[in-house]
């Protein structure tokens, strides 16, 4: 009804001031444009209170420890655009970490495991969608019941940590590669890792915006009914993008596995939770329909750089640190509530 | 039936026919919701398809684009039998549609709603400048060069979004373009621009069928008309050569003659209010729903809501019990002005209302028939001051007496009730609240003439109580034998006001609903 009486008012400005204008049509950009302005924010702070942020061997260890936050962070970007959740991926990171060690352990072909772990995530996935689309099930209930279940399938295989062999073929996706010898230990390090997340962000980023699957997604988180309505293909669509995340959390996994080189049952509390934070606090709006993969990869980095700061601080108890993720998150839905009161109004 | 209201337009179409669809028989929700309806078009017309609420039209045009599947019949287009189809196939052999909400995705920009699940494509994905270039193409071809189509779907108002909507249909050219009521929550001059839209689509030879209840526009855009009733089509007419009280008149399936003898038998009705009014309106509307409209309610009178289905009536009631907000005008209680925030706080002020669909939403389902009279009178009440049982066990007999309810159904779960039984008991829900105005949607719908005999009585009763009554219902007579004064809504607003009297028939209220000269289009 309102937005009649607010449509002659953004035509006038047009002439005024196009940027505001813009601005105005394009609020949903806000929250993410926020994240940048606090993640540079945060760097700059660092750089000035304790040093050393902006620096080769920093920015490396950010990317290296925070590559599996971004790959999940990526998949529940495609899941909360619809406006699912998905909390069955650090349950699952858990069981297909462990499966994996074990079998490798056995003397699998590291890479045969490494393609099951993918796989069993993405089948977590796929379970997740169709009871979803063709069960009715809430998103919630559903990854729910799939985070319970990956968590003691984990828990049966073992409850003490595997430790990969320390000569495993599989600890390459681990291995630094220098890319800037820098002075002493300052240098730009990159892993195979570090790589496929940067893979599998701008994979993400291409489906989303360049796809009609990424439309779709988009159209969903919009009105479900109406992409229905417009005749896409909305079950498909859906199951696909929990399939998605599924796969992502095993392809994390694999990252995370190799970077630490033992695997535990417990690995992955909470995980799912920093993904969804790192996705709202890049700007995704919770209710579908607004959101980027770039904005969540900030929002991701945003997580890992204050851990960084909190560290560096030395004054600050690292228990607090989920008070501050907390407040963080607060923020940003706050800021989300206000984008859209501002949309309908 | 009179003769001429059933003069069925044999004459041969300008254009070729370009679809067919003969006794389509749709089932739905387990009952049959079409019974042997057709429909034929032309190129280059704008058909309507008229009919009262129920009779079928949207379940028509589900049948037609695919939306719901057709049990028996035949729909051909260009001459070919369609068989069984999907939204997506029937789009695809040419029949697009528009649904009454445009379906869009407001969070999208115009050029994608227009679109999505189209989009050019290139090596690289979707080509983005491509497609906002046949997107713009397409407005341009529907003279809406002014829409920018990078602007995103929410910041449109309504009227825009049904353009957009449209221009998605006819992205590919359409033989067939339904459009499910594009205009019900239009106003007129919103109106007037997707009418040449249309006017543009059916110049390019597309057919058009154009699903409305607003008369005006029937008259004002399309060049036939097909009237709907029951699940039937029961004529096919040229816009031209019917007048508004036969269209009437074949929609609610009686002819002029009969509709002029009933409205016999009317109670004595009250010429002269006492008092000042209980509930007054000034300007009191809703943009969208319902013009701004004057109303006195005085104490124990009746007062009828007579209009079609759509009308405007069922709106002014809701905004006058706050369930929908008003966004104009004020009311008044007791001459202190109110502001009617919800239903709840309309019940508090003693102002009740029995809903069309009352039957389905006006009940705690779950609970029974006492639980739900008696939690009517707590709810209202307040949790501090618990109803007892010797007073619940009085109100409960009381009301149940009152309105006929089967004693031995008393302690059976409301949704175990028939519909006739459950309307009875939202009616009695509200009457535990002993509301000082009460108004009525419809609540002899579906109800036999003994049932309906009952109800009447218990509505003088209560006027006779003091209570003030709106009485709304499509069966005119019933409005013009119970009412003391009637107020007429037509197309979204209210037309007259007449009091009710031995001169009053329902053929000057039909006359009134369809007089041209209140509609200023």
């Amino acid at each position: 009804m309102s937005t009649t009486t607010a449509t002659p008012e953004l035509k006038t400005e047009k002439s005024g001031n196009d940027v505001f204008r813009w601005l105005k049509l394009h609020i949903e950009l806000l929250p993410t444009i926020a994240a940048v302005v606090i993640f540079v924010a945060m760097i700059a702070y660092g750089q000035i209170a304790y040093g050393g942020i902006l620096q080769a061997n920093t920015v490396s260890n950010l990317l290296i420890n925070n590559a599996h936050l971004i790959i999940l962070a990526v998949g529940l970007t495609f899941v909360i655009l619809t406006g699912g959740i998905d909390l069955s991926v650090g349950a699952v990171i858990a069981f297909t970490s462990v499966l994996g060690v074990i079998l490798m352990n056995q003397g699998w072909n590291p890479w045969l495991a490494l393609g099951l772990m993918i796989v069993i995530g993405a089948a977590f996935g796929a379970v997740s969608g169709i009871l979803i689309q063709y069960f009715n099930v809430q998103p919630f209930i559903a990854t729910l019941a799939m985070m319970f279940l990956a968590r003691g399938l984990a828990s049966m295989l073992s409850t003490v940590p595997e430790r990969l062999a320390d000569d495993s073929p599989f600890l390459v996706l681990a291995e630094n590669f220098k890319i800037i010898d820098g002075p002493k230990v300052n240098d730009l390090i990159i892993t195979p890792g570090v790589i496929i997340a940067i893979i599998v962000v701008v994979a993400g980023f291409f489906v989303l915006h360049r796809t009609r699957l990424g439309r779709t997604v988009y159209a969903i988180g919009g009105s479900e009914q109406s992409a229905k309505l417009m005749g896409l293909p909305v079950a498909k669509t859906k199951l696909a993008i929990y399939i998605i995340s599924g796969t992502l959390a095993g392809v994390a996994s694999a990252i995370y596995t190799a970077r630490l080189g033992s695997a535990q049952n417990i690995t992955g509390i909470g995980w799912e939770l920093d993904a969804i934070a790192a996705t709202v606090i890049g700007g995704t709006l919770l209710t579908g329909g607004a959101g980027f993969v770039l904005g969540s990869v900030v929002g991701a980095l945003v997580l890992g750089l204050m851990n960084v700061l909190i560290t560096r601080d030395g004054g600050i108890p690292p228990e607090a640190t989920t008070i501050i993720t907390g407040g963080i998150l607060l923020v940003f839905v706050l800021l989300q509530r206000g984008v859209l009161a501002k949309k309908r109004e | 039936m009179s003769d001429r209201s059933l003069q069925i337009s044999e004459a041969p179409w300008a254009g070729a026919e370009v679809l067919r669809a003969s006794g389509l028989v749709v089932d739905r929700d387990s009952s049959v919701a079409l019974d042997g309806a057709g429909v034929t078009l032309y190129a280059g017309e704008i058909h309507a398809l008229m009919g009262v609420n129920g009779a079928g039209k949207s379940t028509l045009v589900a049948a037609l684009t695919g939306a719901l599947p057709v049990v028996g019949g035949e729909i051909r287009l260009d001459g070919r039998a369609l068989g069984r189809m999907t939204t997506t196939q029937a789009s695809a052999a040419g029949i697009a549609s528009v649904y009454q909400e445009a379906s869009l995705c407001g969070n999208l920009s115009v050029a994608e709603n227009i679109m999505i699940g189209q989009e050019a494509r290139g090596r690289f994905g979707i080509d983005w400048p491509e497609t906002h270039r046949v997107a713009r193409r397409t407005l341009s071809r529907l003279g809406l060069d002014d829409l920018d189509s990078t602007t995103p779907v929410w910041a449109l108002p309504v009227a825009e979004r049904q353009l957009v909507a449209i221009a998605r249909a006819v992205v590919h050219d359409p033989r067939v373009l339904v459009l499910d009521e594009p205009t019900s929550s239009l106003e007129p001059h919103e109106v007037e621009r997707i009418f040449s839209v249309l006017a543009g689509i059916r110049a390019r030879g597309a057919a058009v069928l154009f699903v409305s209840h607003i008369l005006e526009q029937v008259f004002a855009v399309s060049d036939r008309v097909t009237v709907l009733r029951e699940g039937r089509d029961v004529g096919t007419f040229e816009t031209d050569d019917i007048d508004r009280a036969e269209l009437i008149s074949v929609m609610l399936g009686q002819d002029l003659d009969s509709l002029r003898m009933l409205g016999s038998g009317t109670r004595p009705h009250r010429q002269e209010p006492e008092g000042d009014p209980i509930y007054r309106t000034d300007k009191l509307g809703l943009r969208g729903a319902v013009a701004p409209v004057d109303i006195d309610l005085y104490r124990g009178e009746i007062l009828g809501f007579a209009g079609l289905r759509g009308s405007g009536r069922t709106e002014f009631a809701n905004v006058m019990t706050g369930s929908l907000r008003a966004d104009t005008g004020e009311a008044r209680i007791d001459g202190r002005v109110v502001k009617m925030r919800d239903p709840a706080q309309a019940l508090r002020l003693r102002l009740g209302m029995v809903t069309e669909d009352a039957a389905d939403d006006g009940l705690v389902t779950g609970l029974t028939v006492r639980q739900n009279i008696v939690l009517a009178r707590q709810a209202l009440r307040g949790w501090a001051d618990p109803v007892g049982a010797a007073e619940a066990d009085t109100l409960v007999e009381e009301l149940t007496e009152s309105l006929s309810i089967p004693a031995d159904l008393i302690d059976e779960p409301v949704d175990r009730l028939s519909t006739g039984n459950r309307r009875r008991v939202a009616l009695a829900r509200i009457l535990a609240t002993r509301p000082r105005v009460l108004i009525l949607d419809d609540p002899t719908r579906g109800a036999d003439v003994a049932a309906k005999a009952a109800i009447e009585r218990k509505i003088e009763r209560l006027a006779g109580d003091g209570v003030a009554i709106v009485y709304i219902s499509s069966e005119m007579e019933d409005v013009v034998r119970l009412s003391d004064r009637i107020a007429i809504f037509r197309d979204r607003e209210k037309i007259a006001e007449v009091s009710s009297g031995p001169g009053l028939s329902v053929d000057t209220i039909v006359e009134l609903i369809a007089d041209d000269s209140h509609y200023d289009m």
